[in-house]
């Protein structure tokens, strides 16, 4: 059994020469639903489907994995239904059935691809496109309202299915998949340079996360221990692309409330950062530089203090951002109530980032299990209960300060030294890594599986928001259509990270 | 007070493209161009991109690169636009979606295709759930490199869009 604890993030295979019974899976599924485990990811592979989870205070992550070989498994989903989606794709990708699931439906296969089950059998497909039944909504004068998956603004593509009644939502139910590419199957065999430019590539928006994760799950499997100054590094610009995203989110909720001047100086203030982060590490969003074994760029003193200036002359120009949205009422018109998620729904769906926490669930990746150098940093995780769109964009203001205060740390105390430590192909058969690396909108799973060569045999990276989709639909329910723009900008799931 | 005494965030126009000039010169109708005016609507179409290029298309607006000054706009609906502004290798997923939307687009009309992954697939090519890039499903007037372009290289090719040879 793999384990992922707050001091040591090796895992050497154990889980896939142990595997559980079919009794003993069901046992982990029945815990989940009793709350007393917290579903971290369910995926597939070849032969067997694993599941990660954690108990209580997230201290610990354990992998454990289920051999199938009649292609079937007990369904987890039954019982929890933060695992039905996770089901639903395994079914797609491997054709391993999950036994007793309530949605039979497919998920990410929408028919169109050349191949079905395309990590499992590949049966060839004529991809003419499937039906799709939405979930029924029944009753006097409701209407539909479909969107998608093409949007009106510049973002990512998905299909929603609002019933109303009137302008009240009835239901609502996404659709997605739409931006599926396939990761999995590409990682599988890939060297673990190209496998590292693949994981910062599963959601623009984090790709230090995603970069961090996967790095992080490789240096796990291989037992290397990266530089100090490295580690350093890579927290610093993991908090500038917390930065950079909370500054564009926060703008754009405002904006979806038609209070444009905060997305203006939110978008000025955002621009700033991604500028320095250029100047500094040698592109706007980071790609790439964040890599197994390291980081593949060192700080001059120079862009260090351009960095130092940034973070100094945000605090003020935020501080008085934060007063106007405060003290406007019209805008508190619009974000207070609305979108509430209740928190023993973020607790039962194991919601991170800023809406468990704004929905009072205390978790950061950075806090439990902890990973260096957040160890010796100091920082507060804010937390609120409220859960409306409100306390998700004052979660997301306290988060900003807290990273703004996390540069200065790290610049303050940047460790000298290398910044890259070759990373050796393990002489094992197999080594296997994971990692929970805690980006803008919540902890990102990493499972990592090498081969002897040192190319990976397989690479899952589970998205915050295969938890936070579904939420969404829940707190839009009762609220009017109007308000959905609000609703889903306070969430800001990922497509893509999602999709994979 | 502090407006009086600091300058704008607004910044001077980038150069233009050659090589996006040059790829534009022979797919261009200038007849079309003389009927359009110097304005473009832009629609833009995620065709299955990591968000990347979403969030440099979106800096676009800020005050810094102020893209409304040159009459480019983003609209709302293909039906509005005068250019697709396509990223993403093309999923097949998304593929019906792209081609609709390319088809809702009143005639005459560009195709811009942003981003590495835009042109061929990029490091998702070979997947079976990408299709290639924006030219294996819709015509493409014009390829924005880069992962992601920056916001200058963004506004460079749409420029070059708006001043292509012959002009107006």
């Amino acid at each position: 059994m793999a384990e992922l604890t707050a001091t040591r993030t090796v895992a050497k295979d154990a889980a896939l020469s142990q595997p559980l019974d079919a009794p003993r899976w069901q046992e982990f599924g029945e815990d989940l639903a009793a709350g007393q485990k917290t579903l971290v990811d369910l995926w597939g592979d070849t032969d067997r489907v694993h599941m990660a989870v954690t108990g209580p205070g997230h201290a610990g992550i354990r992998v454990v994995s289920l051999l199938c070989p009649d292609k079937r498994f007990p369904s987890i989903g039954r019982t929890h239904p933060p695992a039905i989606r996770l089901e639903r794709a395994v079914r797609d990708l491997y054709g391993i059935e999950p036994e007793g699931l309530p949605d039979q439906r497919p998920w990410l296969d929408h028919g169109k691809w050349p191949v079905r089950q395309p990590l499992g059998k590949r049966t060839a497909s004529a991809a003419e496109g499937d039906r799709y039944s939405f979930l029924p909504a029944e009753g006097d004068g409701l209407h539909q309202i479909p969107v998608g998956p093409v949007h009106a603004g510049i973002i990512e593509p998905g299909h929603f299915r609002f019933t109303a009644s009137g302008e009240t939502v009835v239901r609502l139910e996404e659709r997605l998949g739409y931006v599926h590419k396939g990761i999995d199957s590409l990682m599988r065999g890939a060297s673990i340079d190209t496998a590292a430019r693949l994981a910062g590539r599963v959601s623009g928006d984090s790709t230090v996360a995603y970069a961090t994760a996967f790095a992080r799950a490789v240096e796990a499997a291989l037992g290397v221990t990266i530089s100090e100054r490295a580690l350093w590094l890579r927290a610093l610009m993991a908090e500038l692309e917390r930065i950079a995203n909370h500054l564009g989110d926060i703008g754009a909720v405002c904006n979806d409330a038609a209070f444009a001047l905060m997305h203006a100086h939110c978008g000025v203030l955002r621009e700033q950062v991604l500028r320095q982060a250029a100047a500094a590490f040698g592109h706007r969003l980071m790609m790439d530089r964040v890599v197994p074994g390291g980081v593949a760029c060192d700080l001059t003193p120079e862009d260090a203090d351009g960095l130092r200036r940034l973070a100094s002359e945000i605090r003020p120009r935020f501080r008085h951002l934060v007063a106007v949205y405060e003290n406007t009422a019209s805008l508190q018109d619009r974000t207070v109530g609305t979108g509430k998620l209740v928190p023993a729904l973020a607790q039962q769906f194991g919601a991170g980032g800023y809406v468990g926490r704004a929905s009072g669930r205390e978790h950061d990746a950075r806090k439990a299990p902890g990973y260096a150098p957040y160890d010796a940093l100091a920082f507060t995780v804010p937390v609120l209960s409220e859960g409306d769109v409100n306390a998700r964009v004052w979660i997301r203001i306290r988060e900003l300060e807290q990273s703004l205060g996390l540069i200065d740390q790290l610049l303050a105390r940047l460790p000298a030294g290398p910044v890259v430590t070759p990373v050796i192909a393990s002489s094992e058969a197999l080594a296997q890594g994971l990692a929970l690396v805690e980006g803008f909108r919540g902890d990102i799973f990493c499972c990592v599986r090498l081969d002897a060569g040192g190319g990976v045999e397989a690479c899952r990276l589970r998205d915050p928001s295969w938890f936070l989709w579904p939420l969404l639909e829940a707190v839009i329910e009762g609220n009017i259509v109007a308000d959905f723009p609000l609703c889903n900008k306070s969430f800001n799931c990922s497509y893509s990270g999602h999709d994979l | 007070m502090r407006g009086l005494a600091s300058p704008p965030l607004t910044e001077a126009a980038p150069a233009r493209s050659d090589i996006a000039t040059a790829e534009l010169a022979e797919k261009v109708d200038g007849a079309a161009r003389r009927r359009l005016g110097r304005s473009l609507s832009i629609r833009q179409v995620d065709a299955g991109s990591c968000n990347g290029c979403e969030l440099e298309i979106h800096a676009l607006n800020n005050a810094f690169y102020d893209l409304e000054r040159y009459g480019l706009r983003f609209v709302a609906s293909p039906r509005h636009a005068d250019v697709l502004l396509v990223t993403g290798p093309v999923t097949a997923n998304m593929r019906e979606a792209l081609q609709r939307s390319w088809t809702a687009t009143p005639d005459p009309k560009w195709v811009v295709a942003v981003g590495d992954c835009a042109l061929d697939g990029g490091i998702f090519k070979d997947s079976y759930a990408v299709v290639g890039g924006v030219g294996a499903v819709v015509p493409v007037d014009l390829h924005i490199r880069g992962c992601p372009p920056t916001p200058t290289a963004l506004l460079e090719g749409l420029l070059a869009l708006l001043e292509a040879p012959g002009g107006r």
